[in-house]
């Protein structure tokens, strides 16, 4: 038998497309454009700051960012001569931010690694919340606690300080003046950049391979011999994500610095005294009575600060990211 | 027949005999660290912490010198300062709650929640005037700025799990960027922006503004997490059934990821009911209740804190401790609600 193959022609290709419903259209398009909200949220912030602040920027010049002097005063001939620098507040932030670094990364990543691989599940799941809680706490109520409870104790602890370690340059004093200094603030922030610091490095320290942390035990290693030789160098770059997240905070933070710190516009590098500089509690001081010059080089700190904060925060989760990812 | 079961033993757990000496080690330091205190003229607290910590922590490292080794002396001297750490870091949470308790339930009376700041000022007696107006300005605050971020998150949130664009990277980034902004820029911002050069005053709506955008950040990343935990099944399903896509969101996924949604907008509430720096510029100041929110200055409850600790008397700081006792209820009350909501599964109907 012989089989005969009928010749026909292919059936043409039919395109497989789905015309979207206009539902979807207009869901999809509201979606896109809402998306980028954020983007001129941004935008305009920046843009207003710099817009109203570049008087001042041309006015002063590079020395808005180096002169540490702040001065508004209305002349003789009725005139107002100013000039605004903020050298004394830069340095004075970064002191008091460095300061807080230094006392709260290390407080962090203890407490981290408590919580992750000493504490028992109860207590871990508990103080875990209470870390949240810490971070949900107003400044106000930082600022408050700081000014009243705390002052009195850093005062007594600086002097401990001065005392001992007074031969350090930075931590001498030109006279013994020690409330309110920058020294007081860094603790305060200390505290408040704790709950973030600690978070994000429980988080890293948390995903840490399981089969990597038995490896270490069965070799032997002790449980202090296996955070050091897995824990620690695995969660490295998470820590240091979370503590330039903490940087970032401690750098904006306004109430709880202003409630503590003496502001005077003078750069000064010993952090036990009792004066130092803040951008952002400078603003909060100065913009009461400010004239509508100083308000717009107020408004050109504030661009400052934006960028600063900017910056860092941007760079933190560039690192936090890379270092989750690399976790997986 | 009956079976037994053997209870399975945990060897590596530690008996009584191990604790014994621990807790003597513990007692032992705490007798010596008295003693010490007593005897030289090292004085106060933080002595006895400090030396507590030494002789604690050296007696149970030559417990662990003697019964194991060098390696295990310093496996305890690490616990010792995960510990040591631990205790510093929380500390303050303690005195900061015992404080407020403690001082603000000072100027605690019923007037306090009904009665406004026109009837006293800050160096008034504490049983007279109130945060009432402080109440009301905060619950207009947090209703305005809900009402302006939260389109602006969730559609930000939807557009990061749904759509996926090509641009996702781009906005996952900028909104992490935004969460940075410190809260005293978003003051000056909205200041500057639609106050400096007008004839607009400070009011809620303005604080509203400029609160909503440190709350969009929070709550677009919160509902972004959510709605990433809604099983991608539940998508396909939907669209295979022949919905849309605007159909399956609006009727199988956001409702999917509804309690994780409401928790997203009270963390976001949680984060700006205290701010206090961007109400500075931009609330205006009012001793009572202000019902119109669009014009007129307002108060507020981190703001009537902020005058307390401002007027700088003994009574003004009394009042200020108790308001940011009635602040600290409302925010713990978030919190345990957000809690609740967050603890709930994915549930689907």
């Amino acid at each position: 038998m012989t089989s005969t193959l009928i010749e026909r022609p292919l059936p043409e290709k039919r395109a497989l497309t789905t015309k979207p419903r206009p539902s979807d259209v207009a869901f999809r398009s509201v979606l896109n454009v809402m998306s980028y909200s954020s983007l001129l949220i941004l935008a305009a912030i920046g843009g207003f700051l710099a817009f109203r602040g570049f008087g001042a920027f041309k006015e002063n010049g590079f020395g808005f960012i180096t002169h540490a002097e702040w001065s508004s005063l209305v002349g003789d001939n009725g005139k107002e001569i100013s000039s605004f620098g903020m050298g004394a507040m830069i340095t004075g932030t970064l002191i008091i931010s460095t300061i807080a670094l230094v006392i709260g990364v290390p407080l962090s990543v203890l407490t981290a690694l408590f919580l992750t691989f000493y504490a028992p599940e109860r207590l871990k799941r508990a103080l875990v919340t209470v870390v949240d809680l810490m971070a949900s706490f107003p400044s106000i109520l930082y600022g408050l606690w700081g000014f009243i409870v705390l002052a009195p104790m850093a005062t007594y602890w600086a002097k401990l300080v001065f005392k001992y370690l007074g031969w350090i340059p930075f931590l001498s004093v030109p006279s013994p003046a020690f409330d309110r200094s920058p020294f007081l603030a860094g603790i305060v922030l200390s505290i408040m950049i704790i709950p973030i610091v600690t978070s994000v490095s429980r988080e890293i320290f948390a995903q840490t391979p399981l089969e990597r942390i038995q490896a270490a035990y069965a070799l032997g290693a002790t449980r202090w011999g296996m955070i050091r030789a897995v824990a620690l160098p695995f969660g490295a770059s998470g820590v240091v994500g979370g503590a330039m997240l903490g940087l970032g905070r401690a750098l904006g933070e306004t109430v709880a610095v202003y409630s503590v710190l003496n502001i005077v516009f003078k750069i000064n590098w010993h952090v036990l005294y009792g004066f130092g500089g803040n951008i952002a509690s400078m603003i909060v001081q100065k913009f009461g009575e400010a004239s509508f010059t100083e308000k717009k080089a107020l408004l050109a700190a504030g661009f400052v600060l934006f960028v600063m904060t900017l910056l860092v925060n941007m760079a933190a989760n560039a690192v936090v990211q890379r270092a989750v990812k690399s976790g997986k | 027949m009956t079976t037994t079961t053997v209870a399975p033993r945990k060897p590596w757990k530690a008996t009584k005999a191990d604790l014994y000496p621990v807790f003597g080690a513990l007692a032992l330091a705490a007798i010596l660290d008295y003693a010490v205190v007593a005897v030289t003229p090292m004085k106060g607290k933080l002595a006895y912490v400090l030396l507590f910590f030494i002789f604690g922590a050296g007696f149970q490292m030559a417990l662990k010198w003697r019964a194991l080794g060098r390696r295990a002396a310093v496996d305890s001297l690490a616990a010792s300062v995960a510990i040591a750490g631990a205790v510093i870091a929380f500390t303050p949470v303690i005195s900061l709650l015992l404080t407020t308790i403690v001082k603000g339930a000072k100027g605690i009376y019923p007037g306090f929640f009904y009665h406004d700041m026109s009837v006293a000022n800050y160096q008034s007696p504490l049983n007279q005037g109130g945060v009432v107006q402080a109440i009301v300005g905060t619950l207009y605050l947090i209703i305005l700025a809900t009402a302006i971020s939260l389109p602006l998150s969730i559609l930000t949130a939807l557009y990061l799990t749904e759509i996926r664009g090509k641009a996702s990277g781009f906005i996952q980034f900028l909104v992490q960027a935004m969460s940075g902004i410190p809260s005293v820029v978003a003051g000056i911002f909205i200041y500057s922006a639609l106050l400096l050069t007008t004839s607009l005053r400070g009011s809620t709506i303005m604080a509203a503004l400029a609160l909503a955008i440190l709350m969009i950040p929070t709550v677009t990343r919160t509902a972004q997490e959510v709605l990433l935990l809604v099983p991608q099944d539940l998508r396909e399903a939907g669209l295979a059934l022949g919905a849309t896509q605007w159909k399956t969101v609006a009727t199988i996924v956001v409702p999917a990821a509804r309690n994780g949604l409401i928790t997203a907008v009270i963390l976001g509430v949680a984060r700006i009911a205290g701010e206090t720096a961007p109400l500075l510029f931009t609330l205006g100041v009012s001793n009572k209740i202000n019902w119109n929110p669009f014009s007129g200055g307002q108060s507020a409850l981190p703001y009537y804190v902020w005058s307390g600790l401002g007027d700088g008397t003994e009574l003004g700081i009394d009042r200020a401790w108790s308001g940011i006792l009635v602040l600290l209820m409302l925010v713990l009350t978030l919190f345990v609600v957000a809690r609740v909501f967050g603890t709930r599964k994915v549930k689907i109907k």
